[in-house]
């Protein structure tokens, strides 16, 4: 593997007064607005895009809620209609006796995304205040973050497949309920959310606070 | 103020992540560059990697049709029985508000990682024929790699193995052709995903339009 530079002393691009293209990499001079190449538009740090986190992270937080309290699947069969919510229906399959599959949907549904608004609320002060955790351990966050984020849209496609497959005339029917609307909602705002933080932004405060002391 | 600044830009590479500058070295085929701060791949060239994402996208487009259109998955209980399309499924959330979700649904599923390889096509091909790029390859580089995140088809499979569980003690589902058309697409697009280096890209557009 080849690195792309010597390991001492990295300096980062606005220091040497260039700024880089967020989309395509192309290196201009700083103060640059638009990338030449591409035609994206440039900021050597983006300091609003922490109001855009926050914003989009508290959408996403509101549409949670409701993705908890409506139920997730109507199902219907010939005796009885049971509306279960996410965690309603996970403590039924427990019941039933499937614990694997129960435990992957609560980790997906319940322990990822409430993860998710941890680590991005996390990150997002720790670019303001100094953090004891290390920027690579913060990067690695990050980028957990942007990948995991996505895969919580499972819940919507179980709820698809089963409700579109599982229509038996009267013997069975599962259909979607109003839940995921809202948790498909939750997801795509935290995934703005995790898109809109600036994540060059953890390396900055190394930098800018070298040699203060941390006040933990 | 320093408009004439000596800092030679095309010798320099920025990591998008860190905002660590190295000076450009480019990496020798089946080699990578790696940024030395926060270890995110910076520069990945592989040889004859155009033409092999443009088949892999051709056959991606051809089994997304294929998967589109095919039964997907059927159930059946009782003496009734249900096959689906992977669009049946997608637009399950039919009634009221939760049309929009169907949209959404259809749109991760099946149109992004449609739209995202047709521009992979259209932007590669002349790039690899050595001849000027497209009307608006660069825009429609810029729209592929914005879509990346939103092209969901893995995750979709994923979703069918947890349903299937929840189903299978229902009633008996089979798999229809779809079902490994789609099962084989994920693999492809991962492998598209992971040939396709962006800065090589860039670097082709840019050297193709300047001059």
């Amino acid at each position: 593997m080849e690195v792309a530079g010597q390991n001492t002393n990295i300096i980062s691009a606005r220091d040497l007064g260039v700024v880089a293209c967020m989309r395509c990499t192309q290196v201009w001079p700083a103060g640059t607005q638009a990338c030449g190449r591409c035609g994206s538009a440039i900021v050597s740090r983006d300091h609003k895009s922490l109001q855009r986190v926050w914003a989009l992270w508290l959408v996403g937080l509101m549409c949670y809620v409701p993705a908890n309290m409506y139920p997730m699947l109507q199902t219907r069969t010939l005796l009885s209609v049971q509306e279960d919510t996410i965690v309603g229906g996970a403590v039924e399959l427990i019941h039933h006796g499937a614990v694997g599959i129960a435990l992957i949907i609560l980790i997906a549904s319940v322990v990822i995304p409430l993860g998710k608004f941890m680590a991005i609320a996390f990150l997002a002060i720790s670019v303001k205040r100094p953090s004891s955790v290390s920027n690579h351990h913060r990067q690695m966050l990050y980028e957990v973050v942007e990948y995991i984020g996505r895969w919580s849209m499972i819940d919507i496609f179980v709820v698809a497949i089963m409700s579109s497959l599982v229509q038996l005339n009267t013997l069975a029917a599962v259909n979607p309920g109003r839940a995921s609307l809202f948790f498909a909602l939750s997801v795509i705002f935290t995934m703005l959310s995790a898109q809109a933080f600036d994540s060059r932004m953890i390396w900055d405060v190394r930098t800018r606070q070298e040699g203060a002391p941390l006040d933990e | 103020m320093d408009q004439s600044s000596p800092i030679p830009l095309d010798k320099l590479i920025v990591c998008t992540h860190c905002d660590a500058v190295f000076t450009l070295e480019r990496p020798q085929v089946g080699q990578r560059a790696i940024c030395a701060r926060c270890g995110t791949v910076l520069i990945t060239p592989r040889r004859k990697a155009g033409l092999q994402i443009i088949a892999v996208s051709f056959a991606i487009t051809i089994l997304i049709i294929a998967a589109t259109v095919f039964p997907f998955l059927s159930i059946s209980a009782a003496g009734t029985t249900n096959s689906v399309s992977i669009l049946d499924a997608a637009l399950a959330f039919s009634d009221g508000p939760l049309v929009a979700l169907a949209l959404t649904t259809a749109a991760l599923i099946i149109f992004v990682p449609l739209a995202r390889v047709l521009l992979t096509i259209y932007v590669l091909v002349p790039i690899v024929l050595d001849r000027p790029p497209a009307r608006g390859s660069t825009q429609a580089f810029r729209l592929a790699e914005a879509l990346r995140p939103w092209s969901m088809a893995e995750i979709f499979v994923l979703g069918c193995a947890v349903a299937l569980i929840k189903i299978s003690d229902l009633a008996d589902v089979a798999f229809g052709p779809a079902f490994w058309m789609f099962s084989g697409l994920v693999v492809l697009v991962v492998v598209q995903d992971n040939f396709l280096c962006r800065w090589s890209v860039w670097k082709s557009l840019d050297k193709t339009q300047t001059s």
